[in-house]
């Protein structure tokens, strides 16, 4: 039983349980070593996306293809409108690849928690999210580090120009956000997205069904259809925000690694 | 019936980024009403606040998961 959501009495009505919902183990039993689902599907989703890239840009033409210009119109959204408008247009090409690479990878593990036979988001397993979070954490620090060596990137946190009295309270904060606030933000912003649609998508299910098949009356089948059509609903609007937070994980890297970069001002 | 106190404060906390979340796409539908062409450039600086406000609301559920402790036997 679980005991996040209110069960009601005498129904027999079992709330989905989130350790039950998320824990699947294909190999390995109930060790910590275990060969999980989203582990299968994450190297799915690489074979998955390298396929597809390779396939559509294998002849490219001047007039694409249906394939060419599904590839060529993300990544023309991601290089211009995440890299070159964030980055500025001097040195935004390095970091094209380490931007389009996190957008697809997000994108595609997203979306398998809408598709069909897979529909379990690998982000909701929060190992996921929080490898990537680290991969942008070492590469906004060290960009920033060489762009500005060492103590003119601790400088650089504290903008110019404040009263001597609270530059050190500034620089606290500014280094907890640094070194806290973003990886943990970055991280657990995908990671709480994916685990609640999809445990809401399970609750919408499993409570729709018992409501339909379940030990009730013929007023409350009614509202099983209700709840289904719900499930369906949020089934799409899932799918929005599986979109839109691969776009904010790319956006949020895009900034990060901007704020390193500028040695202009502050 | 049971259930968590945990999430009744989550309901709660999730109040604050929900005003945040809908002051900010307010200003973002304003700000394109007034100046159509200005859509492109609000855009991305509306989803970054809201990826932000949102932040609190993420922190809310993921400690209201932590705080839930277990279930009466």
């Amino acid at each position: 039983m679980s005991s996040l959501l209110a069960a009601g009495e005498g129904t027999g009505f079992e709330a989905p349980d989130p350790i039950e919902t998320f824990w699947q183990p294909l190999w390995g039993g109930n060790s910590q070593f275990a060969l999980t689902r989203p582990m299968v599907m994450a190297v799915f989703s690489v074979v998955l996306l390298s396929v597809w890239l390779l396939l559509s840009t294998r002849k490219m033409a001047l007039v694409p293809g249906k394939a060419q210009f599904v590839t060529e119109s993300v990544y023309g959204m991601v290089r211009n409108g995440l890299g070159r408008d964030i980055l500025g247009s001097k040195d935004f090409l390095r970091f094209v690849p380490l931007l389009f690479t996190m957008f697809m990878l997000i994108l595609t593990n997203n979306l398998f928690g809408i598709i069909p036979p897979i529909q379990y988001p690998t982000m909701s397993r929060f190992g996921f999210p929080l490898a990537l979070a680290l991969i942008v954490f070492v590469v906004y620090h060290v960009v920033g580090i060489r762009s500005m060596g060492l103590g003119g990137y601790f400088r650089h946190m504290v903008p110019a120009g404040l009263p001597w009295l609270i530059v050190p309270l500034i620089f606290f904060l500014e280094l907890l956000t640094y070194f806290v606030t973003r990886p943990v933000t970055l991280a657990l912003r995908l990671f709480g997205n994916m685990f609640a649609g999809h445990i809401l998508l399970v609750l919408c299910v499993v409570g729709g069904e018992h409501l339909l098949f379940g030990d009730t009356g013929i007023a409350v089948k009614g509202t099983g259809v209700l709840v289904f059509l719900g499930g369906f609903v949020m089934t799409l609007f899932e799918g929005f925000v599986q979109f839109l937070q691969a776009y904010v994980f790319t956006l949020l890297t895009a900034l990060y690694i901007a704020g390193s970069l500028a040695t202009d001002e502050h | 019936m049971y259930g968590s106190l945990a999430i009744v404060g989550y309901g709660l906390s999730a109040i604050g980024p929900g005003i945040g979340v809908g002051l900010i796409f307010a200003a973002y539908v304003s700000g394109v009403a007034r100046q159509p062409e200005a859509r492109g450039i609000l855009q991305p600086i509306a989803i970054l606040g809201f990826a932000l406000a949102e932040a609190l609301a993420i922190f809310g559920i993921a400690l209201a998961f932590v705080f839930a402790g277990t279930p009466p036997q």
